[in-house]
């Protein structure tokens, strides 16, 4: 175990009288040992989150984390950081305000700052079929103690000034909810810091490692992993690799129900603070927040077709940009400054699976769709404890594999129209 | 925007005029009710998701109208051909 | 020389004066200048603040890779423009510039405090901070750093202009009009294909605008293209981003370079081009060196220099030191020298200098440090001196100027080669990326190829220097404020990568994009890691090429452009008669018909109790019709929908069930069949194209021996539903070859016939349990036969009602929404719609996975019917149910209300609610908590009028 400097302004001033000199690395680079108690593949947040609580909720450190490029460099650094919990089903709010009750107080636990901030969610509705939906989201919310209210649109106004609520517009606001609760947090330093407190923990971290083959022995059980950096024995093995999970999956023999779509994000130029918080509306299909460092970050929705190019078209961003000035008409002088893409995997039911597989040792945790970033604590914690236990924790039990077998999906989309 | 040739128009048309179809040669059963839950699941939901050359399916939506197959490299998202629905899998 | 214009020279129009006010002091330039220029030749050195220490900045550079010199333009109400880069800003009369982030003036700047504690804000210091106490970073820190974050400020009001966008297609597309690009746009337009040259500047000739030389020869190639049919050239347009196979997408900018009473029509316009070939000719971007000071206002690109003095006219400074690694910097030297601008020093960190640079700087007299390296600069809101080394590390010396120019070498502009996916080699000599290999029709030309002789020079970024990195104040990117020595700390806590250094020191994030920091970074990073560059990596460039305003991108997608608004051809009738809309998919709807001060309630119980008592009437256009033709029409619905089909008799009406191949619920509708291989479908109105989709979907592909064919026939019918024990009365006077008696024309028939002397085709259909009938007319005769009707039914008490009668209508019946009672996991047995399953079909749609374990498992929510036991208590439409009211929170819910109304016709409220073992409950009170109160409600069957229906007949 590696100590870890402590981070606070009282050390951060210490440390500027002798030009910063003393910080230690956030995480050593591993080298991998032959055999490790458990193995992570992908150092995505969600992978870090499982290392990490690996280490400190279920006393297994003898982890190694591996990632074929760096770490938190797939979708955890490509999102829009909306982090809110105010799903419908049971088995949604549970996964997603578990996850939420981590962001609390993760900087402190971490002791890195995260930058939670709960600038609240405000999801509009634009028609009576969207009040209809969000009322039911809220009341299923309200009894399911997960915080969600109505607003009017004179309280969405207010809540968001930048919000046209006038009845000229193509699909005019009646109304929305908020979760205020929701809000976002700074995604790089989310892996940064499970990164450096895993490492503190005695989880390898291992970079620049992809995985190649997945072992099983006679009895079907796995063994390990065949990397590019030579075999990794472990008889409990994680995957938590967003857009290549099928691909890993083929590796040990299964085949998934998960398809990898390309997704769209971009910024504005950072301006002074005119966006207090997170608007998301389905119905024009457009959401956005302004950063800390004042870009409006804006996201867009998946292209139609499979791709790993980590590229979308044009028209998706004609589409979204659209769709922000018609429900904020004052930023159409607003400029882009960047646009992005990343792999996003989906399951039929547009909900994660996040257990155990047909393979004994094999776990995985996929399927997030759009909606990971802001499941990253919980998907961690949960994937860490269904390996430590070899079993699922309540909450994420319904998110198996069986479920396409017998029916029970999860199907929130279906359910609500609402965009994760 | 990807441009897409339609085998029936014989034209290369802007992706905006196509509707994607997931991935092709999935034969629905003759016969679903012999099928086992598996084996439904299976035709229902489990998708080869390649990366690389993906058999996939394209509707000319804003043309012809007609459903038509195309091999196209996912981490290029460059076409290799398409061709007409009922033609063997290239 | 007049200030620091020079005596002559330059593309400016000397006898055209252009006034301006920058920060609201009157200024003034000449025509041609930009903003840069014109401020530069009055000798304004300061132009903006840094973002995070507030150091005062000037001009860097000439063109779009400016990072320091932005602006706020102001162009009347609406029209402020954060962030402009003032060497692109042309100029023009009136032009109301303002400098940014600065707090209160440009000159005094009191958030320039940050740069004095800025050791206290290394690369990542709010990873390691502001955690305590635990709330303080949302209430205190978080506030405090968004007030200093950001730039400009964004506009506040809606901006008055609009945007043009346009589609264009040619064989060859040349980005980049400077030699190179005007060379292959020529030799293309040779060939006679279509040609496109697009460039970002005011004028095309890039380069070439900064050599007078070359200015005879691009007056003639620009007229030469100018006259070819084939060569559309637009100057003011930059490609933004190239797209998968060829197509780019260039902005141009229309109106911005003019006065604000001369901008006439849009002000920017969208070209989305799809090329053949793509020819990029983008040129290079010079490097800046990063020593000590080599942020103070002065302190610029060589290039950038010679841009302003041989295109503008205007020494950036009265004395000039050079700093150059490169040959480049000696020949702008010499350039400069030679245009008038007094270069008093060449200062190079190579020992070996060409020849015959050195001789032709002897010979103009300018004193020559070969082996130096500025260690410092001296001066705060202005350079006043340099310091410089033997090798860096030597005794300083202190040389008077009042400019630096740095000249670092080329970075290839590879910006959409990146974009297309081209892959990038690394180029040793030129100490940057070029272009390698692309699966696109794409190739590179000129600079950016790597194919140009800037001469040759040193590849590194990072000067020598006597201070050691951690302490050094030089800088990498200068609008982030990224030092060098933040790249070191990157390193030291462990960041390899260059994404993950680029993310924790932001360096190349600003609104520059790194065009001329990432590289420096790359390769002060590499020197640190002491690893090559190569393994390090590169970032990624996406697009767009330069920051491109929101509004060029949506064009005419706004307001009623924003998506179409479909209306019926009844909708005017409506507009008229005082209907209260709402949106339903793409339609707008009559929700309802207010009279006097009625409100909803109101009209809606009134609504409903016309259709009740006498008749009402009803526009039905919007569902979803298709029209099924062909000899196995029969064979197709019947292996679509749920319900068996090939028995239904011509003349005769079906409600059918669309499932998913999941077995859900996802549309369904009433149907006729007309003939015995013609079906008249019609589906939900949000789900019409989606259920063509899915059948054309079935019939092309897994069943293509089937003779059928499908039409949309959604909007060529207008639909009227009259409904009512009175509907009969109503129509009969305007049927004509129809027998409307109940024997010849039964409950779920159809007839073919005329109306109002107009072709109908007459459903009697009933979703509101009255007699009723949906007369289905072409659309061009739906508002003439609709007044007809509504002639006739005033003379019977008739009321026009819309779509919330009809659901109150439906729901008194207990007949389903689907998306309303149902939402995509609802079984037909979950809706009591079993009864609408052929159970002696062998196949339907969905039919296996009906019987998938979870789906026929005990438990599942069935739709029920609801009654409070308050009858005046109207449930909300999405609570939820449960068992036990007092139970704790987490609460079992057990299920939730789909549809809640007052009935009028009831005297009472109803409900339907989707309830686990909804009908093993019947007669069991549950209960909806709400907040403050919780309401009962008894489970009854979801039928809550006529359950014997009788009413149908009348």
């Amino acid at each position: 175990m590696t100590t870890m400097k402590r981070f606070s302004g009282f050390n951060l001033i210490g440390e500027a009288f002798r030009s910063h000199q003393g910080w230690p690395e956030h995480w050593p680079d591993k080298a991998p040992k032959a055999s490790y108690d458990a193995i992570i593949v992908g150092a995505g947040g969600h992978g870090l989150g499982a290392a990490y609580y690996l280490a400190k909720k279920y006393g297994i450190t003898n982890v190694a984390l591996i990632e074929k490029g760096w770490l938190g460099g797939g979708n955890t650094g490509r999102n829009t950081t909306i982090i809110r919990s105010n799903y419908l089903y049971d088995e949604s709010a549970h996964l997603y305000d578990h996850a939420v009750k981590l962001w609390d107080g993760l900087s402190q636990e971490l002791n890195y700052n995260i930058m939670y901030s709960k600038r609240g969610v405000l999801m509009l509705a634009h028609n009576v079929h969207d009040v209809q939906s969000f009322k039911r989201h809220i009341h299923a919310n309200r009894l399911n103690g997960v915080d969600n209210e109505w607003l009017t649109p004179e309280e969405c106004k207010a809540y968001c000034p930048p919000l046209d609520i006038s009845p000229r517009t193509r699909h005019p606001v009646l109304g929305g909810a908020l979760q205020r609760r929701g809000g976002t947090a700074r995604h790089d330093s989310v892996a940064w810091g499970y990164a450096r407190a895993a490492s503190a923990l005695g989880v390898d971290i291992i970079q620049n490692c992809a995985v190649t083959g997945i072992r099983r022995g006679a009895d079907g059980a796995i063994e390990g992993v065949e990397t590019e950096r030579g075999f990794i024995a472990s008889r409990r093995v994680g995957v938590s690799a967003a857009g290549s999970t099928s691909l890993v999956m083929k590796m040990a023999g299964l085949d998934f129900p998960l398809e990898s779509y390309p997704l769209q994000a971009l910024v504005s130029e950072p301006v002074k603070p005119i966006f207090p918080c997170v608007v998301m509306s389905n119905t024009v299909h457009a959401y956005m927040s302004q950063s800390d460092k004042g870009e409006l970050v804006i996201g867009a929705g998946t292209d139609q077709y499979t791709s790993y190019s980590q590229r979308g078209a044009f028209h998706i961003v004609e589409h979204t940009l659209a769709a922000i000035c018609e429900i904020f008409p004052i930023f159409t002088r607003m400029r882009m400054l960047r646009t992005w893409g990343g792999i996003v995997d989906v399951t039929p039911d547009r909900s994660p699976i996040l257990g155990k597989t047909p393979v004994k040792g094999l776990y995985v945790n996929c399927g997030w769709g759009t909606g990971g970033f802001k499941a990253t604590p919980g998907a961690g914690d949960l994937l860490a404890y269904t390996m430590a236990h070899d079993e699922p924790h309540k909450i994420n039990a319904p998110y198996n594999l069986d479920r396409f077998r017998n029916g029970r999906l999860i199907d929130e989309a279906a359910a609500a129209a609402v965009a994760h | 925007m990807l441009l897409i040739h339609c085998p029936y128009c014989e034209e290369a048309r802007p992706e905006v005029e196509f509707a994607y179809g997931g991935e092709a040669h999935i034969a629905r059963p003759v016969d679903p009710s012999t099928y086992s839950d598996e084996q439904w699941e299976e035709f229902l939901y489990i998708r080869s998701n390649p990366r690389g050359r993906h058999h996939e399916r394209w509707r000319h939506a804003h043309g012809c109208g007609r459903f038509f197959n195309a091999v196209r490299d996912t981490v290029t998202d460059v076409f290799e051909t398409t061709y007409k629905a009922g033609e063997a899998r290239k | 020389m007049t200030g620091f214009r020079l005596a002559d020279g330059g593309r400016i129009d000397r006898r055209t004066k252009r006034n301006f006010t920058f920060d609201g002091k009157a200024r003034w330039g000449y025509a041609g200048d930009s903003l840069a220029s014109a401020l530069l030749a009055q000798g304004q050195m300061l132009f903006g603040r840094s973002f995070k220490y507030h150091r005062p900045r000037g001009i860097l550079g000439a063109g779009v890779e400016e990072p320091n010199a932005l602006v706020t333009v102001d162009r009347g109400p609406g029209r402020k423009t954060p962030n402009l880069r003032a060497p692109s800003v042309a100029l023009h009369d009136g032009l109301a510039a303002t400098s940014q982030n600065r707090f209160p003036t440009l000159k005094t700047d009191l958030i320039a405090v940050n740069n004095m504690l800025s050791a206290f804000f290394p690369a990542g210091f709010y990873n390691k901070t502001f955690m305590w106490p635990r709330a303080a970073w949302e209430k205190v820190y978080e506030p405090i750093i968004r007030r200093l974050a950001g730039l400009g400020d964004s506009p506040t009001t809606r901006d008055p202009d609009h945007y043009d966008a346009t589609y264009a297609h040619c064989e060859t597309l040349v980005v980049g009009a400077g030699p190179a690009g005007i060379a292959a746009a020529l030799e293309a337009a040779a060939s006679g294909g279509r040609v496109f040259l697009i460039d970002e500047q005011e004028e095309i000739g890039g380069g070439a605008l900064s050599d007078p030389a070359q200015w005879a020869w691009l007056a003639e190639a620009s007229a030469k293209l100018a006259a070819m049919d084939n060569v559309t050239v637009l100057p003011r347009t930059t490609a933004i981003g190239h797209y998968h196979q060829n197509f780019v997408v260039a902005a141009q900018r229309l109106t911005d370079h003019l006065p604000v009473d001369e901008a006439e029509g849009p002000r920017e316009k969208l070209w989305r081009i799809r090329a053949g070939e793509v020819v990029l000719a983008m040129g290079a971007i010079e490097r800046p060196l990063v020593f000590e000071g080599n942020d103070v206002p002065g302190v610029m690109l060589a290039s950038a220099a010679k841009t302003f003095a041989l295109r503008y006219g205007v020494a950036v400074g009265r004395k000039l030191v050079v700093m150059a690694l490169h040959d480049s910097g000696w020949h702008d030297a010499l350039a400069l020298h030679k245009a008038g601008v007094n270069i008093a020093a060449i200062v190079d960190l190579r020992r070996e200098i060409a020849p015959e640079l050195a001789e032709a700087a002897r010979d103009a007299r300018i004193a020559c440090y070969p082996g130096y390296a500025v260690t410092g600069v001296s001066g705060g809101q202005a350079v006043n001196g340099v310091t410089v080394a033997l090798a860096g590390v030597g005794k300083g010396q202190k040389l008077e100027c009042d400019a630096v120019l740095m000249a670092g070498g080329w970075t290839p502009t590879v910006h959409l080669w990146s974009h297309a996916k081209g892959t990038l080699r690394w180029d040793e000599n030129w100490g940057a990326y070029v272009p390698d290999k692309t699966h696109e029709n794409l190739r590179c030309v000129g600079a950016c190829a790597g194919d140009w002789d800037f001469g040759s020079g040193l590849v590194r970024g990072l000067l020598p220097a006597p201070k050691p990195l951690h302490e050094s104040k030089a800088f990498v990117d200068f609008q982030n404020d990224v030092k060098a020595r933040d790249i070191g700390l990157a390193v030291q806590e462990g960041f390899r990568s260059i994404e993950h250094i680029k993310r924790y020191t932001t360096n190349g994030m600003a609104t520059d994009q790194g065009k001329t920091s990432n590289l420096n970074g790359l390769q002060i990073a590499s020197g640190v890691l002491h690893r090559p560059v190569t393994d390090i990596g590169l970032t990624t460039f996406r697009p767009p090429y330069t920051p491109q305003s929101f509004g060029a991108i949506l064009g005419h997608h706004k307001e009623a452009l924003f998506q179409p608004l479909r209306k019926t051809g009844i909708d005017d009738w409506a507009d008229a008669h005082g209907a209260v809309y709402e949106n339903v998919a793409q339609w707008r709807r009559a929700r309802y018909f207010p009279q006097g001060s009625e409100d909803m309630d109101a009209a809606v119980a009134r609504e409903c109790r016309t259709v009740r008592s006498a008749v009402g009437i009803f526009d039905a256009s919007t569902l979803g019709k298709i029209e099924v033709v062909g000899p196995d029409a029969a064979e197709f619905l019947n292996r679509m929908y749920t319900n068996p089909w090939k028995s239904l008799e011509p003349g005769r009406c079906r409600y059918g069930l669309l499932l998913g191949e999941h077995g859900f619920i996802i549309d369904d509708g009433v149907s006729a069949r007309l003939a015995p291989d013609r079906f008249h479908l019609t589906t939900t109105t949000g789900g019409a194209a989606r259920v063509l989709n899915m059948m054309e979907d079935y019939l092309q592909t897994e069943w293509a021996d089937l003779d059928v064919w499908l039409t949309s026939t959604t909007e060529q019918w207008s639909v009227i539903a009259v409904q009512g024990p009175k509907a009969r009365r109503v129509i009969a006077p305007l049927v004509e070859g129809i027998d409307l008696s109940p024997e010849a024309f039964p409950h779920m028939a159809v007839r073919e016939g005329k109306i109002c002397g107009v072709d109908t085709r007459l459903f009697r259909v009933s979703f509101t349990g009255e007699l009723g009938f949906e007369v289905n007319v072409p659309a061009e005769y739906g508002r003439m036969v609709w007044e007809a009707i509504w002639a006739e039914g005033e003379k019977h008490g008739a009321a026009a009602y819309g779509t919330e009668t009809m659901h109150v209508l439906r729901a008194e019946k207990g007949f389903i929404i689907v998306g309303q009672d149902t939402d995509g996991t609802v079984t037909p047995d979950d809706a009591g719609l079993g009864w609408a399953v052929g159970k002696k079909k062998p196949d339907f749609v969905g039919k296996r996975s009906l019987a998938r374990p979870d789906i026929v498992a005990a438990g599942r929510k069935q739709l029920v019917g609801l009654l409070t036991d308050d009858p005046q208590a109207v449930l909300e439409e999405g609570a939820q149910i449960v068992a036990d009211p007092n139970q704790p929170v987490p609460m079992t819910m057990i299920g939730h209300v789909t549809s809640s109304y007052h009935s009028a016709t009831m005297g009472r409220s109803i409900a339907m609610a989707l309830v686990a073992g909804g009908r093993d409950r019947m007669g069991e009170t549950l209960h909806i908590p709400m907040p403050g109160k919780t309401i009962s409600a008894k489970v009854v069957a979801p039928m809550f009028y006529d359950p014997e229906g009788s009413r149908l007949n009348g």
